[in-house]
């Protein structure tokens, strides 16, 4: 009796299992339906293309591009079941540093007076340095004190900020040299995103720093067993997310050709947004470089789109709002659909 | 002996009838029927995973019967949530207790039962009225409005129960309230049971220490593999007529019998100590041979195992692999030294669930072999896991299944061949075969003994004693965190073991 059941349920678990869709052809179907639907009340209210249109497209994702940086090291960040609230801090601080090394001698007042027109190699390395640094300390606080990931990185925060106002005492860091305005301008924030996205898609997919990020999100403690030193790892992948914060900063500020304190308010609430839209679970484990790109993507449409409708920004922000909701629910059913008593 | 209880000629407290229970791969619980007298002890015993612990849970409205039925004082009862067994008068203390440590006492017992005052806010004053009243009617002398987290273990416990009783139940089921209470605080429990009792309320009692059941219970029932074995005053039996009837189940199942031919020491512990845990652990562990750990759930067999594999090294005590003194502090030094461990509890510590199957095997073998500048041969590594699953028999439509949509029984064998991958000369296995249906328990034994017939060395934990016998060249058995006895295979026997194991 206990046997033909046990050969029962064997067989249950070995059936016929549905055709395999990639977990993100769903979240791209979400994507697409927008840019159409966008397209449609284009057509009908503006007369006009939303998607044919090469200037727009090309803004659509510039105004993404660095939300979309930060996000491929926060979704790296998620999937091992942590989150990280400091990178629009990050982006602060990595911004004043590096605008402060990027100044041309025209500036009146600069940081560093003697430090001018230095070649953009410093700034930009300076930069990674700040944004690594504070992702270290991030790790660190998380893997050696095992406070929660929220707080550590609330407190990181909360701090980095404080350090960009003091850091020339709230003023602006202006007069940067062409060499480093180039980082921001036309195309290259877009190709800087979809080059760190490459990257780190392959890292998450092909290497051991992805596979020991994807086993430890999945279950801690199995991780250790399978020995895995958690804790270093952990400390890798805060300092990776943390560089991609400081990569961001330096777009961020290259951009405005200036730096400012208040730069990257919030941005690390928008790559979360991302990152979760994109199919990233928050109790880790799940995510795809993949998947974050197209929740970046996604964030984009919305803005422009509603631009392009001219429609008030408060709208907007309700509709982001509600898309970040609807995503997570929709992957919920779809876990709980596939993964039966998972 | 079961025809005897089939029709009651008066009406019981509670009868449970003919019920089963199936969980995925394992049958809990087949065809079980019991009765539960007024104002009696009803003891429950079996080895773990008899089904005593399902069968309560089942009383108490957690998990719901697949066949058979459960009537309370004659009147079928069907029960979807704890919280209806409370109101039908069922109340269970779990073996985990379930206090919220920063609530006081009072609060901790009324909970979403507050008593409220005129303006419908909670009345303290009242709170404490009952409180006291209540702990005053077991005789606990704890103060109402005290936190639970500055309590010790043993007066929650009496929380626990005082809680249970503050719903006037008429049934109270008990999973092993006395495994964490010092002898005076369970003198004090058995006390408040007899009152209990008097009172005319039916208990439940579920336990694994023999001398106490002698002295509480009114009748004894033993179940063994999820069925009902009898039922019987334990005035009638002895302490060694009840251990036969718990383990009596005949080595009938085929154990590989390779003969043995212990190579030379691999593993050898000295003094391994860890306080609380374990104390003064000697062994030794030869090629070619398995050793097993038996005893009761806390007798620190477990710890020993996380110890020896450096997840909680030992605080004390000396470990020499292949005649080398090695300081095994964490994981990876243990899989530096050729260790392997498939850890008790699958689920909290063993399968990355919501990975795949290919993921799930090749994790520990990534940290040596199959990597090249960082970059895993996928292609190589896949091979060897394909090997590896095949060699395993691991029923799988394929290796990127996700690991949750396995069985147990195929889920532990992933974890055996994530280790296997390794090429493990020291072995480390706990509950090998814990919750795995009994065709993939026999093939988990084969290929244990397969490779110890290739001279690995195997320390294997199991509360299952048919496994620890049938398995075994040596067994080692542990109490309370004491080595009590190294028993060679020929002279050691169920009876024997469990002796040196409950004391």
């Amino acid at each position: 009796m206990s046997q033909a059941l046990a050969q029962q349920t064997v067989q249950v678990a070995s059936g016929k299992r549905p055709r395999r869709f990639p977990p993100e052809a769903g979240i791209l179907m979400v994507l697409l339906g927008l840019a159409l639907a966008f397209e449609l009340l284009g057509w009908i209210f503006v007369r006009q293309s939303f998607l044919l249109n090469e200037q727009r497209l090309l803004v659509m994702i510039l105004q993404v591009a660095v939300i979309g940086i930060i996000a491929v090291g926060v979704t790296q960040v998620i999937i091992t079941g942590g989150i990280d609230l400091s990178s629009g801090s990050v982006v602060a601080v990595t911004a004043m540093v590096a605008a402060s090394l990027a100044q041309s001698s025209d500036a009146v007042t600069a940081v560093y007076p003697s430090l001018t027109d230095l070649p953009v190699l410093v700034p930009v390395l300076a930069g990674l340095a700040v944004g690594a640094a504070a992702g270290f300390l991030n790790g660190t606080l998380i893997a050696w004190t095992s406070i929660p990931p929220f707080i550590a990185t609330l407190g990181v925060m909360v701090s980095a900020r404080g350090i960009a106002k003091w850091y020339t005492r709230g003023q602006p860091v202006s007069m940067l040299t062409d060499a480093y305005a180039d980082i921001g301008s036309g195309a290259v924030p877009v190709m800087i995103f979809l080059g760190t996205a490459l990257v780190f898609h392959i890292a998450l997919r092909y290497t051991r720093y992805g596979k020991f990020i994807y086993a430890i999100g999945a279950n801690p403690q199995a991780a250790r067993v399978s020995g895995i030193h958690v804790a270093r790892h952990l400390i890798v992948v805060y300092t990776v997310a943390g560089t991609l914060a400081g990569l961001a900063g330096i777009v961020t500020s290259a951009r405005a050709v200036s730096g400012q304190a208040g730069m990257g308010m919030m941005y690390e609430l928008d790559a979360i947004a991302a990152a979760v839209i994109g199919g990233a679970s928050l109790s880790g484990g799940i995510g795809r470089i993949t998947g974050t790109v197209i929740g970046t993507m996604i964030l984009g449409v919305v803005t422009s789109g509603f631009t392009f409708l001219r429609i008030d920004a408060y709208y907007q922000e309700i509709v982001k709002g509600a898309i970040i909701v609807a995503a997570v629910i929709a992957d919920q059913y779809r876990h709980r659909a596939r993964g039966h008593g998972a | 002996m079961r025809a005897l209880i089939t029709e009651p000629p008066d009406v019981c407290l509670l009868g449970v009838r003919n019920v089963s229970k199936v969980f995925p791969g394992v049958v809990a619980l087949h065809d079980v029927s019991l009765r539960l007298e007024r104002g009696t002890v009803h003891a429950l015993v079996g080895e773990n995973g008899a089904g005593k612990s399902t069968l309560m849970k089942i009383i108490a409205g957690i998990y719901t019967p697949d066949a058979g039925e459960l009537r309370l004082q004659g009147r079928t009862l069907r029960l979807s949530s704890p919280r209806q067994a409370l109101h039908n008068g069922i109340a269970m203390i779990h073996q985990e207790l379930n206090l919220m440590p920063f609530m006081s006492v009072a609060e901790n017992i009324w909970i979403r039962r507050e008593p409220v005052n005129a303006f419908g806010l909670i009345s303290h004053r009242e709170l404490r009225r009952r409180t006291r009243a209540l702990l005053e009617r077991l005789r606990i002398d704890i103060d109402p409005e005290a936190e639970v987290r500055a309590l010790p273990i043993a007066a929650r416990q009496m929380i626990e129960i005082a809680k249970a009783l503050s719903h006037e139940s008429k049934l109270l089921i008990m999973d092993e309230p006395t495994s964490a209470l010092t002898e005076r605080d369970a003198d004090h429990l058995f006390a408040v049971i007899r009152d209990l009792k008097a009172q005319g309320t039916g208990v439940f009692y579920i336990t694994h220490r023999m001398d106490e059941l002698f002295e509480i219970a009114d009748e004894v029932s033993v179940l063994r593999d999820g069925r009902y074995v009898g039922t019987d005053s334990p005035r009638n039996l002895t302490r060694d007529e009840l251990i036969r009837m718990m383990v009596g189940r005949e080595l009938s199942r085929i154990f590989p019998s390779e003969p043995a031919r212990p190579g030379p020491v691999v593993l050898s512990a000295r003094q391994l100590t860890l306080d609380q845990q374990f104390r003064d652990v000697s062994f030794d562990l030869h090629a070619g041979e398995i050793l097993g750990i038996a005893g009761l759930v806390g007798s620190g067999r477990s710890q020993l195992a996380s110890a020896l594999f450096g997840l909680t090294p030992a605080s004390c005590g000396r470990v020499w692999i292949e005649g080398c003194e090695v300081k095994v502090d964490s994981p990876r030094a243990a899989m530096a030294r050729g260790m392997a461990f498939v850890t008790e509890d699958r689920k909290e510590t063993g399968c990355f669930l919501g990975l795949s199957v290919l993921e799930n095997l090749e994790i520990s073998v990534l940290n040596r072999d199959f990597v090249r500048f960082g970059f895993v041969r996928a292609r190589a590594v896949t091979q060897a896991c394909a090997a590896m699953s095949r060699l395993l028999g691991v029923k799988t439509p394929d290796l990127h299944e996700r690991i949750d949509n396995l069985s147990g029984g195929n889920q532990q064998k992933v974890l055996l061949g994530r280790w296997l991958l390794t090429g493990p000369k020291i072995l480390i296995l706990d509950e090998p075969t814990r919750g795995v249906d009994v065709a993939a328990k026999a093939e988990i034994h084969q290929l244990i003994a397969r490779l110890v017939a290739q001279g690995a060395a195997v320390l294997m934990i199991s509360s299952e004693l048919p496994e620890i016998l049938g398995m075994s060249h040596r067994i080692m058995v542990m109490h309370e965190g004491r080595v009590t006895g190294i028993l060679e295979r020929e002279q050691a026997d169920q009876v024997k073991i469990m002796e040196l194991a409950a004391r």
